[in-house]
């Protein structure tokens, strides 16, 4: 018997991608919110899509502090579960056999998130990308920065630290 | 004058539209100190597997209720914008429960007010998060 052929790559990508948008939009907080996830590669951009009721300073108008704080630590977050599943992707460690939609991703839970504002949110979608700093067992540290129509021009960082998920009890299977 | 003020900050609260669209209303204001509350709704859960309420939503409510105890200071004139918030998540707010936010604005400089907040669900011995921030002081 011939050996089976692996899976295509793009397959497996197509079947991350519908498990990420699964994951999303079973929270009801981020549906409330208004974020959805653009996967570029391995880069993770979220898409905060603009609404009134997103405002916090009607005068100005500016966005809530609170909203851009939820939409940051969101997007950390998501980048944090994810991130580890494409490394496990690149290295080859894809479990093939997985159903395309079983998102039993255990949510890493916030321990402290620290918001910088540096310029007031305009009234427009809003895009943010995360790094994770450090990933250990047990705590993960995860730099986030937000931007509006200029890459550059950062209206919004932050730091949080976050807890695992217990390893043992939370086998990632997509 | 400070009653003035408490209406106009009340007013001015009651005006927010996210504030409004996540169910957050002043319980009591005083000179610096605010309460405010926010009611659980489904549309805030974080993690649907047990309907804990999502961290952003928290840190919505100890935002407002920061910038408030702001405007309600006594040296503050004007409103506010926050220059950095941290909050600190101690346990998962009991799902089904209001969240209560006590925040006092505890120094005003010519720049800047210093606040922290306190969120609690119905257990007042254990809080669900803490919040300390730096707000814009003087005209935002």
């Amino acid at each position: 018997m011939a050996p089976k052929r692996p899976e295509s790559v793009q397959l497996i990508k197509q079947r991350r991608d519908a498990a990420l948008a699964d994951l999303v939009s079973s929270i009801p907080y981020i549906q409330f919110l208004g974020v959805h996830f653009d996967r570029r590669g391995d880069e993770l951009t979220a898409v905060l899509t603009y609404r009134d009721s997103l405002i916090g300073n009607p005068g100005l108008p500016a966005l809530h502090g609170g909203a851009t704080a939820a939409f940051l630590e969101v997007a950390a977050v998501i980048e944090l579960g994810w991130a580890n599943l494409w490394r496990q992707m690149e290295t080859g460690q894809s479990e093939a056999n997985a159903p395309a939609t079983s998102p039993l991703i255990k949510i890493p839970k916030t321990i402290d998130f620290t918001v910088d504002y540096l310029r007031s949110g305009l009234p427009r979608d809003a895009y943010a990308r995360a790094k994770v700093t450090r990933s250990g067992r047990r705590y993960a540290s995860v730099f986030v920065e937000a931007w509006q129509d200029n890459r550059t021009r950062t209206f919004a960082q932050a730091t949080g630290h976050f807890l695992m998920p217990d390893i043992t009890d939370a086998k990632i299977k997509v | 004058m400070e009653i003035d003020k408490k209406v106009v900050a009340q007013k001015f609260m009651e005006a927010i539209p996210h504030a409004k669209d996540l169910g957050i209303w002043i319980e009591s204001i005083g000179e610096g100190v605010v309460e405010m509350h926010m009611k659980y709704q489904e549309k805030l859960i974080g993690d649907p597997a047990t309907g804990v309420i999502h961290g952003g939503a928290v840190f919505s409510l100890l935002d407002t209720c920061c910038g408030a105890a702001v405007i309600s200071h006594p040296e503050q004139k004007g409103l506010t914008a926050t220059i950095d918030l941290r909050v600190d998540y101690m346990r998962p707010a009991t799902p089904g429960e209001t969240i209560r936010a006590k925040a006092t604005c505890y120094n005003v400089t010519k720049s800047v007010a210093f606040v922290r907040a306190v969120a609690l669900d119905a257990n007042d011995q254990k809080p669900v998060a803490t919040a300390t921030g730096a707000f814009v002081a003087g005209d935002a």
